[in-house]
């Protein structure tokens, strides 16, 4: 792959630009690839050809209980002892190459399979973790120990189809007008300084998680510093990752709404919550005070995909621009209005999103089982307690 | 014999401009002038000046100027005069050398090979005149997790007791005894008006201090002075004092002379009594016995005040910090080795413990690879010496900082480190009535809440430039520094990386 002699994502920290876009519809209609290229494509001045990529929720439904992977490959000893890992850890249902079409603008692209598995039913158990954790451990593990292999995405009946060069060749690249999907997001990059690598492209994932981002967040080491107490790996050094890992930690292992997650990341202003009712300000301090290094600084507009819809987040300053609109059960998000437009040009309620005011579309069967839950946040036990898993304490050096 | 000791300082006077008015005389605690009976200037004995510059800053004429005492060394850079001056009173007097405030020895000064980040084009620097800039800080201990009830917007679990800090700037713990009641009411006086704390020390808490109490800490040293429940629940927090910066593995001794009735009072010893502080506390020999004195003081407080134990900054201090964080401890409090004291032994305050900025970034990095950094407050202190050290210290780890002499060189202090013959002129570091009546409380406190308003200002100014808009990202956001002039290994305990990478 060209310019290798240069520093990847991962070995260097690279602050990008960026255009994002997204569309779902909350009746869980499957919709192609066609209107979110379109509506990314407008924006082409907005990134710079070195990175582009589409998630999509909803395209496998026959395989929608097993681990869907997407796999890029720079050689063939890298699927080779990929694969032979996944076997080890993983049933696989189904491998094939992810189709794609050549392209004259996409140049030496790596070679892009996609697995459907269900993780070992003895190796689970005896693993002591979770299912989610067991299967994020795997992904680290390839991601960082098995040379010229990146797992683009991991979760369940989605995919991410990303790589070098503007978004709109991307996606006609992995032919995304083939796939229906409730819910779509895009993201066309401008970096400042990288070689282009398929890996480095976003969106980025980890389980059902994907999340397109522009900005640069200031946060981003106490961000980073926080999460890996918890065990994450950042080592994409982007702000991308670490949100994606901020979400990962206070939804899925705390057990907070993506709302509530999202109001913790770009918290009330202390001057805010002093005017606030003391029970609502003793609430949000309690927040602030447990929750303070999960704080995300600097400008950012986000657009985060899951099982449950999409949510969209601005810095608490807007410092980015992020517009919304809906029409019917489609709701559209571009960084410009015009990109909406395109693919809508009735859209109603156009609106930008407020800076630090979680923007949140569920499924309407997710709103539904929401409201009949519990609102107390359950923490996940993630890690086995000591006597059940063995004899060594963790992470612990001194005697 | 002869006496071999040289005076340190020579006392200039400008005859053309002294009106010898003989208020140096009147001013100097030392002794330095003597008025002569003829009419004449007052007579001057140099070997007495420390250089506290009381007279030179007194001087309505300006006629005066304090100056190093012009012998010539004999240019060894091994037998320097200070060295050999230390021999002959050692020879002199048999006795430990001894110093006051923070090691003046040329060790590295960390802050100084830091440097701060700032935003450019790919995101923008924030404005603290427009936008909110946000330096509120709390300590205390905190779960991993918060349990709320989203719908009902509550908290189903209470956290632990926090502190409020509007900024994250404390006063470290200075006791009544090592300096004057009107220095710790200036410094109770500034923490109220700033909404941050400032801590009564190991002598007790004087009872014009009560008022105060709420943005004070109580402080339980090993001699445990003035402590009794009533101390512990007057108090905001209590800190559990295992060492100091300027003195780590010693106790303290404060001499029966400076135990005046109020001194005896507030400490609960009796008048003139030498108040020896133990090198250890005499029922923590381990870990576990910290534990239970940490558990015994939230029982005495019924688990409503945080409670802190400070350490001096050691060589083993990460390993040592991780274990306090298990003892139940809600801030951990490090004090580096160019932190003041009011007496210390010279050779252990110059060569024994390490800085701060390697201790904090040790302890800090620690804590997280141990998982129990975000329970856990972490204060750093130990010569903060403006806002851009306060900078410095958050970025590499700490939720706040603790700062002493910079607030005693504000309400006067000179640093001549006399402290311990409890003759200051300034008023700060005595218990002559004569010269803590020259301290006003009041106007000491306004030149220290003039200083961290600055701060507090400066410190937005350099959030806002790095695109910061709450001191919560700067807090271990190392990124944001970069080192110069520092080795590989230095950079790595500092965590940082090297300024042009």
């Amino acid at each position: 792959m060209a310019g290798r002699h240069l520093h990847r994502e991962g070995t260097i920290r690279i602050p990008s630009g960026c255009a994002i876009a997204a569309m779902m519809d909350r009746t869980g209609g499957r919709h192609d690839g066609t209107d979110i290229l379109r509506s990314i494509a407008l924006m082409r001045d907005r990134s710079n050809g070195l990175g582009g990529g589409f998630a999509a929720y909803g395209i496998y439904p026959d395989y929608a209980e097993l681990y869907a992977f997407h796999v890029m490959y720079e050689s063939r000893e890298a699927r080779a002892a990929t694969e032979a890992y996944l076997e080890h850890y993983y049933l696989s249902e189904k491998q094939e190459r992810v189709p794609t079409e050549d392209h004259p603008a996409i140049k030496n692209p790596p070679d892009v399979w996609r697995y459907f598995m269900a993780p070992h039913p003895m190796r689970l158990p005896a693993s002591g973790l979770t299912e989610a954790e067991y299967t994020m451990r795997h992904v680290f593990h390839i991601n960082s120990s098995i040379d010229g292999a990146f797992v683009a995405s991991s979760g369940k009946d989605m995919g991410v189809f990303k790589g070098v060069g503007y978004p709109e060749d991307i996606g006609e690249f992995y032919r995304i007008g083939d796939y229906g999907a409730w819910a779509w997001t895009a993201h066309g990059r401008f970096p400042t300084n990288t070689p282009g690598w398929w890996g480095g492209a976003h969106p980025f994932t980890l389980l059902n998680w994907s999340i397109v981002h522009n900005g640069e967040i200031s946060s981003y080491d106490a961000n980073r510093r926080y999460v890996e107490q918890f065990g994450y790996d950042c080592e994409l050094q982007t702000d991308t990752e670490v949100i994606t890992y901020l979400f990962d930690l206070l939804a899925r292992r705390h057990g907070l709404s993506q709302e509530m997650a999202a109001h913790i990341m770009t918290a009330p202003s202390w001057q805010a919550i002093d005017a606030m009712a003391p029970d609502q300000a003793a609430f949000e301090t309690a927040l602030r005070t447990v929750y303070s290094s999960a704080l995300v600084n600097g400008p950012f507009s986000i657009i985060l995909g899951s099982e449950e819809g999409l949510l969209a987040l601005n810095d608490r300053l807007k410092l980015r621009a992020l517009m919304a609109a809906e029409k019917g059960p489609m709701v559209y998000l571009a960084s410009e209005q015009a990109a909406i437009e395109v693919v809508c040009p009735d859209a109603e309620h156009m609106r930008s999103i407020e800076g630090g005011v979680p923007f949140v579309v569920q499924l309407d069967e997710v709103a539904r089982r929401r409201q009949r839950e519990a609102a107390e946040s359950c923490a996940v036990r993630e890690q086995p307690r000591d006597h059940e898993v063995g004899v060594r304490p963790c992470r612990r050096k001194e005697a | 014999m002869m006496d071999c000791v040289l005076p340190r300082y020579k006392v200039l006077r400008d005859a053309d401009l002294c009106s010898g008015c003989g208020l140096c005389a009147r001013t100097c605690a030392n002794g330095v002038y003597r008025l002569a009976k003829d009419g004449g200037l007052p007579s001057i004995e140099p070997a007495r000046c420390v250089n506290c510059q009381r007279c030179v800053v007194t001087c309505p004429a300006r006629a005066l100027a304090i100056v190093r005492w012009p012998q010539a060394g004999t240019g060894s850079a091994n037998w320097t005069l200070e060295a050999m001056q230390d021999i002959a009173k050692q020879a002199q007097t048999g006795g430990v050398l001894l110093a006051s405030m923070g090691t003046p020895s040329p060790y590295p000064i960390y802050w100084d090979h830091l440097l701060l980040n700032a935003s450019q084009v790919t995101n923008p620097s924030i404005d603290p005149l427009r936008e909110p800039m946000e330096t509120r800080v709390f300590l205390g201990s905190s779960p991993e997790a918060l349990k709320v009830n989203e719908r009902q917007q509550q908290v189903v679990e209470p956290l632990p007791p926090q502190l409020k800090l509007d900024m994250p700037i404390m006063f470290s713990a200075m006791s009544f005894g090592s300096i004057s009641l009107n220095a710790q009411k200036a410094l109770a006086l500034a923490a109220r008006e700033l909404g941050t704390f400032f801590n009564v020390g190991e002598g007790g808490m004087h009872r014009d201090l009560e008022p105060f109490a709420d943005c004070a800490f109580a402080q339980v040293a090993s001699g445990r002075f003035g402590v009794d429940p009533h101390y512990l629940n007057t108090a905001a927090a209590i800190e559990v004092k295992i060492g100091q910066g300027a003195k780590p593995g010693i106790g303290g001794h404060l001499p029966g002379e400076k135990t005046s009735a109020e001194v005896s009072r507030t400490r609960m010893i009796p008048e003139g009594s030498d108040a020896i502080s133990p090198a250890p506390h005499h029922d923590i020999y381990s870990i576990e016995d910290l534990r239970q004195l940490v558990f015994s003081i939230k029982e005495a407080t019924g688990y409503r005040k945080p409670v802190a134990v400070k350490i001096a900054a050691v060589h083993n201090a990460a390993a040592i910090a991780s274990g306090m964080a298990r003892t139940g401890a809600d801030i951990i409090v490090v004090d580096g080795f160019r932190g003041g004291t009011g007496a210390a032994p010279k050779r252990i305050r110059d060569a024994v413990g390490i800085p701060v900025e390697l201790a904090l970034a040790a302890i800090d990095q620690r804590l997280r690879d141990e998982g129990i950094r975000s329970t856990v407050s972490l204060v750093a202190s130990g010569s903060v010496r403006n806002s851009a050290d306060v900078v410095r210290a958050i970025a590499l780890g700490a939720d706040a900082v603790s700062i002493g002499s910079a607030a005693l060189i504000a309400m006067g202090c000179h640093q001549c480190g006399d402290c311990s013959s409890g003759r200051c002129n300034w008023g700060i570091a005595t218990q002559r009535p004569a010269l803590t009546e020259r301290l006003d409380p009041q106007a000491a406190a306004e030149r220290v809440v003039n200083l961290l308003r600055a701060w507090t200002c400066e410190l937005q100014e350099m959030m806002g430039g790095m695109g910061i808009n709450a001191v919560d990202s700067l807090r271990g956001n190392r990124l944001m520094l970069r080192g110069v002039g520092l080795n590989e290994k230095e950079l790595e305990i500092l965590g940082v990386k090297h300024a042009g990478e």
